[in-house]
């Protein structure tokens, strides 16, 4: 970040111009980062800075973005100063020159000695005794690669585990899951591998994909497009920003109105309405309201859990009334019949179990699904997000969802679909996973099973349910092996290797390597640390939510010896084979092949562009079997709006991509049909419905604006800390006075599985009885309560945890420093 | 390349914010002496009125540091962060919103600033901390001096960066 609060370098004109795309949400918002020398700057003329722009008198509003955390001062590995500054791109079809409060402050995360990022890893390091020591690739990998080996030789590969990331951006990429991929399923093979958020591995997409129909199958300007916005469980201002900012808002203030008619002439184009399903008031349906009006704005705010209920009344009535497409359903899909059984409900027991009323389910019936005045289908746009992904049964949330969406034929038509909003970039290149069943590796590791663990870009601690017992566990076997390293000197890194072996298999111990950009709280259990880095230090692509494809440029160093984690799993894998060399074992040797990669591009193009092509070998590969065709030169020209994938073809020097999935109503099914899916509503999971008997509150939980995931960055970050210094707890003011809290008060959340705390925000839009606490926050830990429970697919339900609330005390600093004020614009 | 122009010298010249900015663009073309002395910028203070003259909760328009930066003096009634006067409880913020300079506006019954174009609140009452939105520094606070000998409330610089500016002062 720049040093003085009042002003910034500007960049000449000359200064070096790349691309980024910020990787600090799903939607991917283009950047340009101006990277000079320190020790120049550009004039305040137009034509003497890179902006070109007159800072010689005050610009007017919506001409820029540029702010100090816009700016930073970094250094590369020979000393050299440079300024940077990192600034939203206008021509970005993506967010067309917007900021959020996440990307806005790319640039003041980058690594400098003295600023966000000072305590990002530089070094390897190894945890002896009682203290860290920074140590060499070389001698971190003799241990770490030597205790795999060791396990792999003795155990087999079920002993080693992985909570390994599997999506875009940040501590991703589709060179980063290739790296890791390669080692994990086709080098080790071991199925033992969780998802970052995830206890096993699974999508969180299985009911729509056996559906047919791919979870990101529109465009971002389909939500320009649509007549009715409806959005599931989520909360796109604060965890989307500027797909809502850049595409939704015009829409909702009738600003696409001339576009509509322009693309689909003949139709009526009412004005623009917004169903929400969510239990709670969001922050974006407040702004919604100010948008397009109350009157066009419709809350669906059900019972926590009810949302299967939901879904099947509300197609029971369009079944009922005839709304459903039924010349669609012959052709193009199977088992609707199946579907009508099974999910028959009444508007009126839909009513009783969701809390809507009758009026209102079949208001946003007509809304949605009744035809337009024009005669034509109305185009409705369903975007879903965690309420549904971490909902009451994921699977068959889904499929009720998708059921009511493929009867009225919202998906494959321009200003519909039914897609998943995202939490972060997408960017899947794997072999196949190495088994046939899902593992709730949580429940494996509690029960004193696997040998060692390596969280990779991922912190279980923070991001992963029934956290209090996992992370109990993991604290009480990782100590035995840190305790038998410990009291052992003067070991060869060999002679070490067998003292951990002798803990994890006689001793009951846990070896665990955290593989990350810093030390995060995961340090407080690990034994060695490998330091990675990140977009703007590595070359990496991802996609978005509307499968737009982009490379992040590098444009500075990583960290000491930080690398891109593709490059530590060739150095993982490349140290395997010579140690299996060495012991003149070639097939084993041969088993860890394949990773002379010298730069990320080869982990590209060993992966996503191999994916699909003949002789290769099977791939899952988001890039489908186009991949090949994208070249990081490719990429580069084809700057911060991309390609979205699948991609079509290279063509006059562009890469042609594909806007909207199923245009032609072929799914991925194997006859091209789309399934319905019988979604039956359950009820509660019984021990969930356990907890809601015994404890009072619901604890929902969820991501806030401003900030990013763990908040690995926003630990050290001053704007985001001050701002949240712990996770929030929104509460009903009526249930804080019975608890005798106030703003600012810290609160303990406890049920039969944990207990954690927060600080106190009474809200007058919380329901009685019901709250909302921050997710993956580093002081507070919302999944320390939430149950063990998962779906069919191993999915928990985060959302749906039930506890009892106290009130602990006041910290003076909170109550002085942080506004309590209310979030909801109006 | 930029050429760096001594505020102090500037300002001496234009003496008045408004003739200031017509006037800028043919002062920072010339080069002119560094003030090699001062570490911070050079702004020009200003007296914005007496406290007895403030009313709690009476937003009171001014601008600072030149005529393009409109601004706002309130004050809250109970001692604040950053809060002036003998009560502790006069502040002021620059209300052109951090994100993309659309003007803020103040709302009496909250006590908070509000953005139109992008949804961004902030507190009056708490240093113009962001509340919410898509701002990545919290509103700029204009720092006040209160001479408690004659009441009078001073403008004396500005704690965070105006929008639309490379500097704050231009």
């Amino acid at each position: 970040m720049s040093t003085t609060k009042d002003r910034v370098a500007l960049p000449p004109v000359n200064a070096q111009k790349t691309n980024l795309t910020c990787h600090f949400c799903a939607v991917g918002c283009g950047y340009h980062v101006y990277k000079w020398d320190a020790d120049i700057e550009g004039g305040r003329a137009p034509h003497q800075n890179a902006l070109g722009l007159d800072f010689r008198k005050q610009l007017p509003p919506l001409a820029t973005i540029m702010t100090s955390a816009m700016a930073n001062v970094i250094k590369d590995k020979t000393g050299r100063r440079h300024n940077i500054m990192i600034v939203p791109d206008k021509a970005c079809v993506v967010n067309r020159g917007l900021s959020s409060v996440r990307g806005g402050q790319l640039a003041k995360v980058m690594y400098t000695d003295d600023g966000v990022a000072r305590e990002r890893l530089r070094n390897p390091r190894i945890y002896a005794g009682d203290t860290w020591y920074d140590t060499t690739w070389d001698d971190a990998l003799a241990l770490y690669a030597g205790v795999t080996k060791k396990i792999l030789d003795t155990d087999g590969p079920t002993g080693i585990l992985f909570d390994c990331f599997d999506h875009g951006g940040a501590g991703g990429g589709f060179e980063n899951t290739w790296g890791t991929g390669k080692l994990m399923f086709a080098a080790l093979k071991t199925p033992m591998v969780r998802i970052h958020s995830r206890p096993a591995y699974s999508s969180e997409c299985h009911a729509t994909r056996e559906m047919g129909i791919g979870e990101f199958n529109n465009s971002y300007e389909d939500a320009e497009l649509a007549d009715v916005l409806m959005s599931i469980g989520g909360n796109p201002y604060e965890t989307q920003t500027n797909y809502f900012l850049a595409h939704w808002l015009p829409n909702l203030q009738g600003g696409t109105a001339d576009k509509k008619q322009k693309w689909f002439p003949g139709e009526s184009t009412p004005k623009t309405r917004i169903i929400f399903v969510d239990p709670r008031r969001t922050p974006t349906i407040a702004i919604a309201e100010t948008l397009a009006g109350k009157e066009n704005v419709l809350h669906l705010d059900i019972e926590p859990g009810t949302d299967i209920a939901l879904f099947n009344g509300l197609f029971s009535y369009v079944v009922d009334q005839g709304w459903h497409d039924r010349d669609f359903i012959d052709q193009h899909t199977n088992d609707f019949d199946v579907a009508v059984n099974a999910n028959k409900l009444s508007l009126d027991k839909c009513s009783q179990i969701t809390g809507i009323s009758v009026a209102k389910l079949r208001l946003a019936a007509e809304w949605a699904y009744k035809p337009k005045v024009s005669g034509q289908r109305t185009r409705t746009m369903h975007g879903y997000e965690k309420g549904i992904i971490w909902g009451n049964d994921n699977y068959l949330i889904q499929s009720a969802l998708v059921d009511l969406v493929l009867a009225t034929r919202n998906v494959g038509r321009r200003g519909t679909g039914v897609v998943r909003m995202g939490g972060h970039q997408e960017g899947y290149t794997r072999p196949p996973y190495p088994g046939d069943t899902k593992i709730y590796i949580d429940q494996e590791v509690i029960q004193g099973r696997g040998l060692m663990y390596a969280a990779w870009g991922a912190n279980p601690f923070q991001s992963t349910l029934n956290a209090e017992q996992h992370r109990q566990v993991i604290l009480r076997r990782t100590s035995i092996v840190k305790e038998a390293m410990g009291k052992t000197r003067g070991a060869s890194s060999k002679e070490m290797v067998d003292v951990v072996y002798d803990a994890v298999k006689n001793k009951g111990g846990l070896f665990l390597a955290s593989i990350n950009l810093y030390p995060t709280s995961l340090a407080s259990a690990a034994h060695v640390l490998l330091p990675a880095a990140h977009p703007g230090e590595t070359n990496l692509t991802s996609m978005n939510g509307e499968r737009r494809l982009r490379l992040s440029q590098r444009f500075m160093d990583p960290p000491g010896v930080a690398k891109p984690d593709c490059l530590i799993a060739a150095d993982i894998a490349n140290t395997l084979k010579r140690m299996y060399e060495a012991e003149g074992k070639s097939d084993m040797a041969a088993r860890f092949g394949g990773f002379d990669w010298e730069v990320e591009e080869d982990a590209f193009n060993d992966g996503f562009r191999v994916a699909g092509t003949s002789g290769a070998p099977p791939i899952d590969s988001q890039g489908g079997g186009t991949g090949y065709i994208a070249t990081y030169a490719r990429l580069v020209a084809a700057g911060n709006n991309g390609v979205q994938l699948p991609i079509k073809e290279y063509k006059d020097g562009k890469l042609v991509g594909t806007e909207m999935m199923y245009m032609d109503s072929t799914f991925d099914t194997r006859d091209g049909k789309a399934i319905f899916k019988p979604s039956t509503w359950p009820g509660l999971p019984k021990v969930v419905a356990d907890q809601k008997a015994k404890h009072r509150f619901w604890i929902n939980n969820g991501r806030v604006n401003e900030v990013w995931q763990t908040g690995y960055h926003d630990m050290y970050n001053t704007f985001v800390r001050d701002r949240w210094p712990m996770a929030f707890v929104e509460v009903n003011p009526d249930d804080a006075q019975s608890l005798g809290v106030a703003s600012g008060d810290v609160i303990e959340l406890f049920n039969d599985y944990g207990s954690t705390y927060a600080m106190a925000c009474p809200e007058p839009s919380i329901k009685k009885n019901q709250t909302f606490m921050q997710f993956g926050h580093w002081n507070g830990i919302a999944g320390n309560i939430t149950t063990p429970w998962v779906d069919r697919n191993v999915i928990p339900y985060y959302k749906g945890t039930w506890a009892s609330m106290r009130r602990i005390g006041t910290v003076a600093d909170f109550k002085n420093s942080v506004t309590f004020k209310d979030r909801r614009f109006a | 390349m930029r050429n760096i122009v001594s505020r102090r010298e500037f300002l001496k010249y234009t003496s008045g914010a408004a003739a200031g900015v017509a006037a800028v663009p043919a002062i920072s073309e010339a080069a002119t002496a560094v003030d090699a002395g001062a570490v911070g910028l050079s702004y020009q203070q200003k007296s914005i009125g007496r406290a007895a003259a403030t009313v709690t909760n009476q937003p009171v328009q001014f601008s600072f540091p030149d005529a393009a930066s409109p601004c706002t003096l309130v004050k809250m009634g109970a001692p604040v962060m950053g809060g002036v006067g003998p009560g502790g409880d006069i502040v002021a913020y620059s209300t052109i919103c951090t994100h993309m300079g659309c003007p803020v506006a103040y709302d009496g019954k909250e006590r908070v600033f509000k953005c139109p174009c992008h949804f961004s609140t902030f507190d009056a009452e708490k240093g113009g901390q962001m509340i919410c939105g898509q701002a990545t520094a919290n509103l700029p606070r204009i720092v006040l001096k209160y001479d408690d000998e004659d009441d009078s409330i001073t403008a004396v610089s500005v704690d965070g960066l105006l929008y639309g500016r490379q500097s704050n002062v231009l």
